[in-house]
């Protein structure tokens, strides 16, 4: 306590050790004056809450000598008066917590309802996440693990532990070496070409076109329509003696006639029906994006001379970037999936540079030699992991990036 | 001179109070100093300059708007024309079809090399039938078993999963969504893995424990793995967790059991969600050809996606036919929840 060493106890006494009349340090001022006056009368008055009231005042008042010196006066507040203060509290009012058996069964029974309350929690929540976890387990995780102990193993039903022979064979096999290459030139080729012609359409159709709902919608349809239908009309445009070749053959007359799906064009067949497939859910993506760019900062940048190109590769790009990388793992996945494709197009045993990695898994099935098939499987699991998670990687650089 | 100035000031005020005004004289600029004719003149020709440049402006931004729009009608004209020629070639009578492009599945079919190269004979793409007739489709359905029993096995392998994956995708999304600890994050990164390994590697696993259980060769084979696919809940969760956890905690308050808030609550404002994911998945399994072919060695058991590519010469009129009636059902299923799908895409795509 500073100044004024009023002790006041929870039975409303005023213990006066240090009176405010002896001292004249209360408002800093000397004994005598008119304000130390009224502050010593409302002091000596025997009640507490009078007492209190009149510091309160005194503590905000202003003192004011000579009219130019303005201080605000530091007071202990009040600190334990509470309406419950007037009681006396005796030992036998204050809980003491003994070890009696009725409080231990209390105690137990608490923890219980306690225990079932979060039982039944993580009941709850893992009841919901049950049936997938189950599933997956007993379809997937499961089956990955069997897969990589047959691929170390001699056979699937011989389990001799051979090392990485199995690996050894697969890597060496021309089939798989040549497939992989393949699904890799076109994704390599397809995918960024997915996602910038996908871009292209999206930023067409946001310039604010009349009917742009509709020509969504428009170029959304393949996406709906299954290949096996298309096949068809494809082979019709592609095949040797198609419409493709006829319609050359009529615009230039020296041009030869191309086998497109048996020759090294074929895999541009392949990419024109990937693109065809795709384009339409990658631009519906890339359309959301273009919309969820705050308008403000377009606005404000057109009005200080940027031009669209500028915009676009300054602002634009900016907030697309989270979507182009989505998107491009989307079209990569799809990419994968091209043995549909191709497969309905030209069958088990297309022309060499359409082997793909599906048809190597099918075609080993065939000849049911498992051990090669999981050393396979797992060396593709291990690079889609290592691709993913590169690019997971990349984005979380490429995001800091942007940020600062 | 302040004096004065405040004196005028005065003056002016009183002035206005009695409603006087005086005009004060306004300082001489460029149109003030031409003469009325000239002024006129002047203001003529701003008037026709600044009409120019506005007619200039808009046909310029008609024609970069018309380039646009013939961009885009190129565009989903070269989406759209597979979808249309199979639709109007399933009218052509088989006749007619087979004289049209019978070469090209001459030169299709292998022995290209030998017979058919020589003809040099080129199709007619032709999109008006010279005869509409709807005997394709009767034969189809009337005539062809094979056809219809291949459909009905792609109706049964497709809504199953469909209806499946959606059932395990809610509730494990929900418990994904509400429920967010460590354990439960690393599983859920594993699921995302999950989704995105491609077939080639997840169907190895599948055909093993399919060999496992002795399901192998039947459609169960293919309809549990698809039901347990964790695709849905990848983007089912994403949207969960965008519920505001404000409408949990008012539920909670009222006293809404767990079952009441998935039902309630996050159901009902997933809907949207659950639609497009419902048509996302449909036309995935719908278009399905990976699965059966290595799974179901049974032909018999094998779905319409599969069989269409094998398609015989003799049969090629049918063909376009069940072409055109294997994509109706996606194709209708599009215009029904087309907003619903575009919103579910696009909503997807926003982290």
């Amino acid at each position: 306590m500073k100044c004024g060493d009023t002790d006041i106890y929870m039975d409303n006494r005023i213990n006066k050790k240090n009176h405010l009349t002896d001292k004249g340090e209360v408002s800093g001022m000397r004994p005598g004056s008119e304000i130390s006056q009224a502050e010593v009368k409302a002091a000596q008055k025997p009640e507490v809450k009078t007492a209190v009231k009149a510091e309160r005042k005194s503590g905000t008042a202003i003192v004011s000598q000579n009219g130019a010196k303005l201080e605000y006066i530091e007071r202990p507040k009040p600190k334990n008066v509470t309406p419950l203060a007037s009681q006396k509290l005796t030992p036998k009012d204050i809980p003491v917590f003994e070890d009696t058996p009725e409080r231990k069964i209390k105690l137990e029974l608490r923890k219980k309802s306690h225990f079932k309350r979060k039982l039944r929690d993580w009941g709850i929540f893992t009841g919901y996440l049950t049936p997938s976890f189950v599933g997956v387990l007993v379809f997937f995780f499961l089956p990955l693990l069997l897969l990589l102990k047959t691929s170390f193993s001699k056979s699937p039903t011989n389990s001799d532990f051979v090392g990485f022979r199995n690996y050894e064979r697969v890597l060496t096999n021309e089939a798989f070496i040549s497939a992989s290459k393949n699904t890799l030139t076109f994704a390599v080729i397809s995918v960024p070409l997915a996602v910038v012609l996908a871009l292209l359409i999206a930023l067409l159709l946001n310039t604010g076109l009349p009917g742009k709902s509709l020509f969504r919608s428009f170029l959304l349809n393949p996406m709906m329509v299954p290949v096996a239908s298309v096949v068809l009309i494809w082979q019709v445009f592609f095949s040797y003696n198609g419409v493709v070749n006829g319609i050359t053959e009529k615009l230039f007359d020296s041009a030869q006639k191309i086998d497109w799906l048996k020759s090294s064009y074929a895999q541009i067949v392949i990419m024109l029906l990937f693109l065809w497939k795709n384009l339409g859910y990658n631009m519906v993506l890339f359309l959301a994006a273009l919309n969820s760019i705050p308008h403000e900062i377009l606005e404000s940048a057109e009005m200080d001379g940027a031009g669209p190109v500028k915009r676009f590769f300054k602002i634009k790009l900016h907030y697309l970037s989270p979507t182009i990388f989505f998107v491009g793992i989307m079209s990569l996945i799809n990419s994968f999936k091209i043995f549909r494709e191709v497969y309905l197009l030209t069958g088990d045993y297309p022309f060499k540079n359409l082997y793909m990695l599906q048809h190597f898994m099918n075609n080993s099935f065939t000849h049911l030699d498992y051990s090669k098939l999981s050393a396979g499987a797992i060396v593709m699991c291990v690079v889609m992991i290592i691709i993913v998670g590169g690019l997971f990687f990349a984005e979380s650089k490429f995001d800091k990036d942007v940020e600062e | 001179m302040d004096e004065t100035k405040r004196l005028e000031r005065r003056k002016q005020a009183t002035l206005a109070r009695r409603n006087v005004y005086v005009e004060t004289v306004q300082p001489e600029t460029f149109i003030t100093s031409l003469s009325e004719e000239a002024r006129e003149n002047f203001f003529a020709s701003e008037k026709k300059r600044i009409e120019l440049n506005l007619r200039k402006r808009k046909i310029t931004k008609t024609i970069i708007t018309g380039l646009g729009i013939m961009a885009a009608v190129f565009i989903s004209a070269l989406a759209l024309v597979p979808i249309f020629f199979t639709f109007l070639n399933s009218f052509m009578s088989s006749e007619e079809i087979v004289a049209n492009y019978q070469t090209v599945f001459q030169s299709m079919s292998g022995h290209a090399s030998q017979g058919a190269t020589y003809m040099s004979r080129t199709p007619v793409l032709k999109l008006i039938p010279e005869e509409v007739t709807i005997n394709q489709y009767t034969t189809l359905l009337f005539m062809n078993p094979e056809y219809l029993f291949k459909y009905w096995n792609s109706i049964v392998l497709t809504l199953p999963i469909v209806g499946g994956q959606m059932v395990v995708a809610c509730l494990a999304s929900y418990s994904f969504a509400r429920y967010r600890r460590k354990r439960r994050e690393v599983l859920f990164f594993s699921y995302i893995i999950l989704m995105l390994m491609p077939f080639q590697v997840t169907l190895v696993p599948n055909y093993m424990i399919a060999e496992k259980l002795g399901i192998l060769d039947t459609i169960w084979a293919i309809i549990l793995p698809g039901i347990f696919s964790t695709f849905a809940i990848f983007l089912l969760t994403k949207y969960m967790r965008q519920i505001p956890s404000g409408y949990i905690e008012a539920a909670t308050l009222d006293g809404a059991t767990e079952w009441q808030i998935f039902t309630n609550i996050a159901l009902p404002l997933c809907k949207n969600a659950i639609f497009a994911l419902t048509i996302l998945l449909f036309i995935d399994y719908w278009n399905m050809v990976e699965q059966p072919l290595v799974l179901l060695t049974n032909s018999d058991k094998q779905p319409l996606s599969v069989f269409l590519s094998q398609i015989n010469e003799p049969e090629l009129g049918i063909a376009f036919a069940a072409s055109s009636v294997y994509m109706i059902p996606p194709l209708l299923i599009f215009f029904w929840g087309e907003d619903y799908l575009v919103e579910g895409i696009s909503r997807s795509g926003i982290k």
